[in-house]
């Protein structure tokens, strides 16, 4: 039995914002179906009593010392961006017109 | 005067103290070499011809000044395209950031500045570090300079490639599941992967933030460590870099050299030695464990039995990371944005830029960790992916109670044809199959070249506890100083 079908492939590439396909759908769901099978495999392993590890390093509650550092310039920060205004990225509009 | 391209950092950065040679004409030198031979190699997306240049003029007039400079002053460096380079072209292999000047400086690329070191350019690489052979960079793939018609390993193989080819005598590359090592063994050059927290994440677009790891690509396991002294240590600007002082790598390599192994246990993990490998790469590797044993080393067999599940493990824990680090790029603050016509919503334009700025690993891997930290299949992949990473490292801490560092081949097979494994993902993920449990477990392992098979390098991996790096390079040492040197056939 498939792991994961079009459909769903289809539904988490809406959900990471990717305009992908058909041919892709296509593709992608018969290659991540080979790969969820494999991973699968972690499931096999008895481990409900076993915390989980987020981080090789254990390390907590790392603060820099409160002081004023150089930053980035707006100007700089703005350099890379597709597109300004006014000294601010410029997005695309958020809402629909009649709202 | 001998070919300075030939020669050793360690080598280099006697010769420049000694002004035999100038930082300026070694620059050139190599520049010289680029300009030769990386048509046919593509191990470089961007020359900074300028800025090594000058780079290298300041270093001279330093020396000329009488200031004390350091052992690798005047030195190139070819840096992976996934740090962060102000006012350079740095792209992680991706069309999405095409073009883009980053505003500032990684912090090992400001390290490596100011040890005197002359970056040479940018290197090639798998889109965002995904991949094992560079076939995924969105610019071509690089060459393997021992047979050009072989991958060169992956993700850094552009770092690999440009030491094997002598474009450069150093690099930077980052470990995320084995993206410096296993170039490394396919090019027949040396890669370590520093201790998770050793080295800083700071200016290195991130795919998994909890294994992401820069680290030195060499010809010669005291180069790496040389290099590994620039740009370890701790980092105010990265939450998880360690506070403690860097082990004397450079002193450990130096005593390796020497070949005395007495003492020392070499732990066999006793799961890798099924059928992962190909013939010839477990014929070299058994003849490296063998040099080792003259030189004093012993052998022990240990057990780590959840490593059977690392590379499931990894292939959950990593594309749900990746999930999370590349939804920023959204076409807003860097890079590419398309379809803003004025008729489409910020989701639509979105949605039309990270199709056309990502390449299919990307998306694969993107859709893939989306899925695994869904509610409903959360627990059961990326919490229990976690669970089994625990495991792991629990592994690696019982062996280790009773050897010094663990031995193993590099990668399962040598440098395998341009093709051979693209159309089934699951085929190229398999070359991570020996270096992903470091990364999971967050200590140090480095590649060494230990001889060949079929006429192409196999590497030799030893892996060491956590801040133990100085163990890995003691006997990465004594082994390069007890197998044959490894020169590829001229390009």
């Amino acid at each position: 039995m498939a792991a994961i079908s079009r459909e769903e492939v289809a539904h988490l590439a809406r959900l990471s914002r990717l305009a992908v396909t058909e041919a892709e759908l296509d593709r992608f769901a018969g290659q991540l179906d080979v790969i969820l099978q494999a991973v699968t495999r972690v499931g096999e392993v008895a481990a409900a009593d076993i915390p989980p590890t987020s981080h090789s390093v254990p390390l907590i509650n790392i603060l820099r010392k409160d002081v004023v550092v150089p930053g980035l310039k707006r100007d700089e920060a703005l350099a890379g961006a597709p597109d300004t205004a006014d000294g601010r990225f410029r997005v695309p509009r958020i809402l629909d017109e009649e709202a | 005067m001998s070919d300075v391209t030939r020669s050793t950092a360690a080598e280099l950065g006697r010769r420049l103290a000694a002004r035999e040679v100038s930082a300026v004409e070694v620059a050139q030198a190599h520049l010289d070499r680029i300009a030769a031979v990386d048509e046919r190699v593509h191990a470089f997306l961007h020359v900074d011809t300028e800025g090594a240049l000058k780079a290298a003029r300041s270093v001279d007039e330093a020396r000329v000044r009488g200031e004390e400079l350091g052992p690798l002053a005047g030195v190139p460096v070819a840096v992976k395209d996934v740090m962060t380079t102000r006012g350079v072209p740095t792209t992680a292999g991706s069309k999405i950031l095409e073009g883009w000047r980053p505003p500032y400086d990684a912090t090992l690329v400001s390290r490596m500045r100011d040890a005197g070191l002359v970056m040479l350019g940018k290197t090639n690489m798998d889109e965002f570090a995904m991949g094992s052979s560079t076939e995924y960079s969105a610019y071509g793939p690089t060459f393997n300079p021992w047979d050009l018609a072989r991958i060169p390993g992956g993700s850094g193989g552009g770092s690999a490639a440009s030491v094997a080819a002598y474009e450069a005598p150093l690099a930077i590359g980052t470990d995320t599941g084995g993206s410096i090592r296993q170039p490394g063994a396919v090019t027949g050059t040396v890669g370590a992967k520093p201790t998770y927290g050793g080295t800083s994440r700071y200016g290195l677009i991130a795919f998994s933030s909890s294994l992401d790891t820069p680290g030195p690509c060499a010809r010669a396991v005291e180069d790496a460590a040389l290099l590994h002294a620039v740009i370890a240590g701790h980092d105010s600007r990265d939450s998880t870099s360690i506070p403690a002082p860097v082990p004397d790598v450079v002193g450990a390599a130096r005593l390796g050299a020497t070949g005395d192994l007495t003492g020392v246990k070499l732990g066999l993990v006793r799961e890798f030695s099924g059928d992962g490998a190909e013939a010839g790469v477990g014929a070299a590797f058994r003849e490296g464990v063998e040099a080792l044993v003259k030189l004093g080393a012993e052998v022990v067999e240990v057990s780590c039995p959840h490593f059977d599940y690392a590379l499931p493990a990894y292939y959950l824990i990593a594309p749900s990371e990746c999930t999370s680090n590349l939804a920023r790029f959204d076409g807003v603050r860097y890079g590419l944005r398309v379809g803003d016509d004025g008729s489409k919503s910020l989701e639509e334009v979105m949605s039309l830029t990270r199709e056309a700025g990502f390449g299919p690993e990307v998306k694969r891997r993107i859709i893939l960790g989306t899925y695994a930290l869904s509610s409903g299949y959360y627990d059961a992949y990326y919490g229990q992916a976690q669970k089994v990473r625990t495991l792991i490292s629990r592994d690696f801490a019982t062996a280790f109670e009773q050897v010094d560092v663990l031995v193993s081949p590099t990668t399962p097979f040598v440098a395998f044809p341009f093709g051979s494994r693209t159309s089934d993902p699951y085929q190229m993920y398999l070359a991570d199959l020996f270096t992903i449990p470091a990364n999971l477990y967050g200590g140090p392992a480095i590649s060494v070249p230990c001889g060949l098979s079929e006429g192409l390098p196999v590497g030799f991996q030893i892996m060491a506890p956590t801040m133990a790096d100085d163990r890995m390079y003691r006997v990465g040492a004594a082994l390069e100083s007890a197998v044959p040197p490894l020169t590829p056939p001229p390009l």
